[in-house]
């Protein structure tokens, strides 16, 4: 029970990009086709299983004082497998997925799963967690994939719909429709969710360093470091 | 010099790291609140980007391409990446005490920016030469620091209106960034006319 809790908070009460708002830059750029959103999202995961067990396995070895490097290098060692074996059975993924495949290694999910779980639990409980937010950063990118490349395109994985394709919102798959979806669907989760959003929703949490900045333990990072100026 | 110009001014504008390839999202949402933590955050990243590109493209085109090694290309930019801005801060620190107060709180919040390592990798990936990738470096961080000042004003207006109260906060802010990007959609195709 406790294991399926561990696993689906990552889906829903704690979604990695429309609660948390992390990985915000993969999220925009690769979904705009439910084909890239799903290899994005399928590389992803794998990423964050494996570096969640990795981290969790070494947490006791790696020295607190220079773990975030240690991080850094576990996981952008994970990536560079991942992008060989994307390389080469699957191509195409790797040509329209281009930069966004090494960008991995500054996902804040990934970064921030390391600190915040698996370099405070047990192997299995972190590999749990790791693929239930993988799952969560996945389905949020299908979400808004599949919004875009039907209206956008007026196609669904590639296969076409039969109104939509002569009527095509050609801006939804463009830069603007990625804010505009993406502003959307987090308005709906907001309305959903039933509980106000937080005041300072994406201070802190919007912000790469979120896990390993150290502001991170004041009320908001951003009025913090204003404060110092 | 033609290229270099076109170079340039597409980094700014048209391929806006921010507003056109989603790259720094996250300090794009999380420091434009105010004009001055917006300015001061996008001068550290436009320094970052060149002494990034300044270490790394050497690095590729000397130790990795002639070694074959180009697969660990990933892990030996993040890591220069991380070295460097902890080697800039400590140096600021000592010698620049003043540059180091304004600047020095957004440096460590630069290492993980995905628009710095993505400047390194596309400078390679795009094949430009040291010049141009420098260029194209300060093209990029110039389009960081104009979307980030930009969008900071259009924030301080959403600040004092009726938002409903579900799009209150990050929502509100994404429509608004939607309606900023569909404005650097207009410079499409402007620059390479201007040279045809």
């Amino acid at each position: 029970m406790k294991t399926l809790n561990n696993f689906s908070k990552g889906i829903i009460k704690e979604n990695p990009v429309l609660v948390l708002v992390l990985g915000t830059c993969p999220t925009l750029a690769t979904s705009t086709s439910v084909l890239n959103a799903l290899g994005m999202g399928a590389a992803a995961t794998c990423v964050l299983v494996f570096s969640n067990i990795l981290i969790s396995a070494l947490r006791n070895v790696i020295p607190d004082k220079v773990r975030i490097p240690c991080y850094i290098v576990l996981i952008a060692g994970l990536v560079t497998a991942v992008q060989m074996l994307v390389k080469a059975y699957a191509p195409e993924l790797n040509e329209s997925l281009g930069i966004y495949l090494p960008l991995i290694v500054v996902n804040c999910i990934i970064l921030g799963r390391a600190e915040m779980y698996a370099s405070k639990n047990n192997v299995f409980d972190s590999a749990v967690d790791g693929f239930g937010m993988g799952i969560g950063f996945t389905l949020a990118l299908f979400l808004m994939a599949a919004i875009r490349e039907t209206f956008g395109h007026g196609t669904f994985c590639g296969m076409e719909i039969p109104v939509l394709k002569n009527n095509n919102i050609s801006i939804m798959t463009m830069a603007p429709g990625g804010f505009f979806v993406f502003g959307l669907l987090i308005a709906a989760v907001n309305k959903f969710s039933k509980h106000k959003p937080k005041k300072n929703s994406f201070g802190c949490e919007g912000c790469p360093q979120f896990a390993v900045c150290a502001k991170s333990e004041l009320s908001s990072c951003n009025d913090a470091a204003e404060e110092d100026e | 010099m033609t290229k270099l110009i076109i170079i340039m001014l597409s980094a700014v504008f048209i391929n806006n790291y921010v507003l056109s390839r989603f790259l720094g999202i996250c300090p794009f949402l999380g420091v434009s609140k105010k004009l001055g933590s917006a300015a001061g955050m996008s001068i550290a990243v436009i320094f970052v980007m060149l002494m990034a590109t300044a270490a790394t493209y050497p690095i590729e085109k000397y130790l990795l391409e002639p070694n074959g090694l180009k697969y660990l290309q990933t892990i030996v930019f993040i890591l220069v990446i991380a070295a460097l801005v902890q080697l800039v801060e400590i140096v600021m620190k000592k010698y620049t005490p003043a540059l180091h107060h304004s600047l020095g709180v957004y440096l460590p919040l630069i290492t993980t920016n995905c628009a710095v390592l993505g400047v390194t990798i596309l400078n390679i990936d795009e094949g430009y030469t040291f010049i141009e990738a420098m260029v194209n470096s300060l093209g990029s961080g110039l389009g960081f620091f104009l979307a980030m000042v930009m969008f900071s004003g259009v924030r301080s207006t959403i600040e004092g209106s009726d938002i409903p109260e579900s799009f209150k906060g990050l929502p509100i802010t994404l429509v608004a960034a939607a309606i900023t990007s569909l404005s650097f959609l207009g410079f499409g195709g402007v620059i390479e006319n201007l040279f045809a």
